[in-house]
């Protein structure tokens, strides 16, 4: 993301007064307290009716104080600064909802190692949680993903590689279609792998299947993130690899791959978090198991968010603290492969 | 193009291009990387449409306008079914719309101020962490957003449902045939809700930042105000990419499964057009997913015309807004 404005002008109107900063910080601060008053007395009740009356009193008080504060005719202004304010408020609680319940109900079962290890071959709903685990799941997940990583990142740089590399006619309809192919919901990935390699009878039900339906997934997000992170390489490398005599094979595999290596890491790791917590594919696809399988080609194979789904439908009370802890393990898992990714685009760019 | 342009326009020699073996090849495999991806759409298409084939053929035109959905003893009547089934789409396919359209509603306001928080509020530092953290909220599974909304919002959603009911029942939307406030399309909405807005965010975002700076500074030397600003020079600037951004997330939002199973009630019967608050929904993709384990032939037969109508609905609406991001980035950089 590029600023603007970054060589900015000094922009003496921005000097405001000591008084007008206090009146500012009056506002600001002292509207969520008139807020939370309201909701206590009034029949406005819950982080819903202090989000709303927080947000009028707001915008009232900041429309005063930039009409006679400051006198400026600016309420407009003020309401807009108002308005970010408030969006970034609310989408940051709304989120930080999501996610507490995962971690708080997740680090319980940290404690549990056995949840990590052992699998949930003897698991009934009244087994405490002391025994059985969800290892399956993560070993089902990582080799599901792994299959599915092999298939498509292959695929998905090659077809980076025509956008930016051949330049041919057929240019703007690949990137149509990888465009186009991003959008195909993940239950119609799950689908189609049923009706041609499960129903026709070529595959059972297996973690083969799942790694496919997931590859589908996958190839859009790392065709994308690939195309990107080649147009970065400048066109002055291949040009004087050219000059110095290299085929285009030669120039592609030894100038702008090793020059792109982090960044196509990167658009592999982004793949990778976008379909670790598919869950309706593999409910069509893999299915779910109990017990730990190291086959992909043969049996049922459980993964953490069909893990999730099916312990959540069964609903007793360790049922559902297993589910959480899965959550939990799969959100961890994806934070820090998005992390990991960051990290490396980021020590790209700096190159 | 200009007349001086005309003039100093140079045309190039041709120079021919002789490949060696090796790059016949190598092009060849870059070819077929490239077109993976159509192939893949078209063997999508091709093989659901194959499995649908025996309900469309039974049903027609009725399979996507009739409202019913019943299983029945899962032989067709010219089968000799004493108890024949009847697929009907669409409830679903109304719900789908509807759950999509409540999202991106309530979605495009807050994606377009934390996008503008983004660009022209935060300070430099803060900006960019907080893009990471948005961009880290799209690639939390859905199967989270799932347990959200049903342990978290649904109690508390339920309650808001109830007032918005209570006080605003005469208004069409808030109305109610029969309590129950839990399972409702606007549950459904306000979860894809969260889960779109760092999708359109992120387009708004990429656009608010292609705005040429000098029309700010211009607007900004001629004393214009960051409201009159964005108002005048911003808004316009990046409407039609704003409306790309937004149909991107109608497409995610139309083809979400496992969030929208957890929180929204399925009633086959009858198309709930608009009261959006009582727990009668639809959703193509979450229909899938629940009848999908019980089904008999025939009905997965259905089951699979639910899935092709809504890849066909997907992939317009995602071309669709495809190419209304790409024009407007083309044109105005």
């Amino acid at each position: 993301m590029s600023r603007l404005l970054s060589d900015t002008p000094t922009q003496p109107w921005k000097i405001v007064d000591p008084e007008y900063r206090i009146q500012q910080l009056v506002t600001h601060l002292g509207t969520p307290l008139l807020a939370l008053l309201f909701t206590v007395v009034s029949p406005m009740s819950g982080f819903s009716g202090f989000t709303v009356t927080w947000f009028i009193f707001h915008t009232i008080s900041a429309g005063l104080l930039a009409k006679y504060g400051k006198k400026k005719k600016s309420f407009a202004n003020a309401f807009l600064e108002v308005f970010v304010g408030a969006t970034i408020f609310v989408f940051v609680s709304f989120v930080a909802t999501v996610l507490w319940p995962v971690i708080s109900n997740g680090m319980a079962g940290v404690t549990h190692l056995n949840l990590i290890f052992q699998d949930a071959a003897k698991v009934g709903a009244d087994t405490s949680l002391n025994k059985g685990g969800l290892g399956h799941a993560i070993v089902g997940t990582i080799i599901m993903v792994g299959i599915a990583t092999l298939i498509s990142v292959p695929i998905g740089i090659l077809a980076a590689l025509y956008v930016t590399e051949v330049r041919g006619k057929l240019t703007p309809f690949v990137r149509f279609f990888v465009q186009a192919m991003s959008g195909v919901p993940s239950i119609v990935a799950g689908l189609f792998i049923y009706s041609a390699l499960i129903v026709s009878g070529i595959l059972q039900y297996s973690g083969f299947a799942g790694a496919l339906a997931l590859s589908i997934l996958m190839l859009p997000t790392v065709a994308r993130t690939a195309e990107e992170i080649l147009r970065l390489i400048p066109d002055d490398l291949r040009t004087a690899a050219l000059a110095l005599g290299g085929t285009q094979w030669r120039t592609v595999r030894m100038v702008v791959l090793p020059a792109a290596k982090s960044g196509l890491i990167t658009s592999a790791i982004l793949g990778i978090a976008r379909v670790a917590g598919e869950t309706a594919p593999l409910l069509l696809t893999a299915f779910g198991n109990n017990v730990l399988n190291l086959n992909p080609f043969s049996d049922s194979m459980s993964a953490l968010p069909s893990y999730v789904f099916t312990q959540f439908l069964l609903g007793g009370d360790n049922d559902v603290k297993r589910a959480w802890f899965a959550t939990f393990v799969l959100l961890v898992a994806i934070s820090i492969l998005f992390t990991a990714a960051r990290i490396v685009a980021d020590r790209m760019k700096r190159n | 193009m200009s007349v001086t342009e005309e003039i100093v326009k140079v045309i190039p020699r041709n120079i021919s291009v002789i490949r060696q073996g090796s790059d016949k090849v190598f092009r060849g495999i870059l070819i077929a990387g490239g077109l993976a991806a159509f192939v893949l759409l078209s063997g999508i298409f091709g093989y659901l449409a194959i499995s649908a084939a025996p309900v469309l053929k039974a049903f027609g035109l009725e399979f996507f306008t009739g409202s019913s959905w019943y299983a029945g003893d899962g032989l067709l009547p010219s089968e000799g079914s004493m108890d024949p089934p009847t697929f009907g789409l669409a409830p679903m396919l109304w719900g789908s719309l509807l759950i999509a359209i409540i999202a991106v509603v309530i979605a495009i306001p807050m994606a377009i101020g934390i996008a503008l928080a983004a660009t022209y509020f935060l300070p430099k530092k803060i900006a960019f962490a907080f893009t990471i953290f948005v961009d880290l909220v799209a690639a939390i599974p859905s199967i989270v957003f799932g347990l959200w909304g049903f342990f978290v919002l649904m109690p508390h959603g339920a309650l808001w449902a109830k007032w918005l009911n209570t006080h605003l029942g005469f208004i069409p939307f808030f109305k109610v045939e029969f309590e129950g406030f839990e399972q409702s399309p606007f549950m459904a909405g306000i979860v894809l809700a969260i889960m779109i807005t760092p999708i359109i965010a992120a387009v708004s975002r990429e656009i608010f930042s292609s705005v040429p700076p000098e029309l700010i500074t211009g607007a900004q030397a001629l004393g214009a105000s960051r409201w009159t600003m964005i108002r005048n020079v911003v808004l316009p600037f990046s409407k039609s990419g704003i409306t790309g951004g937004a149909m991107l997330g109608l497409g995610r939002a139309l083809g979400e499964t496992i969030a929208v199973f957890f929180v929204l009630q399925l009633f086959f019967d009858d198309i709930n057009w608009v009261r959006i608050l009582e727990s009668t929904g639809g959703s193509v993709a979450s229909l899938i997913v629940s009848r999908f384990g019980e089904a008999q032939p025939l009905e997965i037969s259905a089951l699979f015309g639910a899935g092709l109508a809504l890849f066909l609905i997907t992939l317009a609406t995602n071309a669709l807004a495809t190419t209304i991001v790409s024009t407007t980035n083309r044109t105005k950089k």
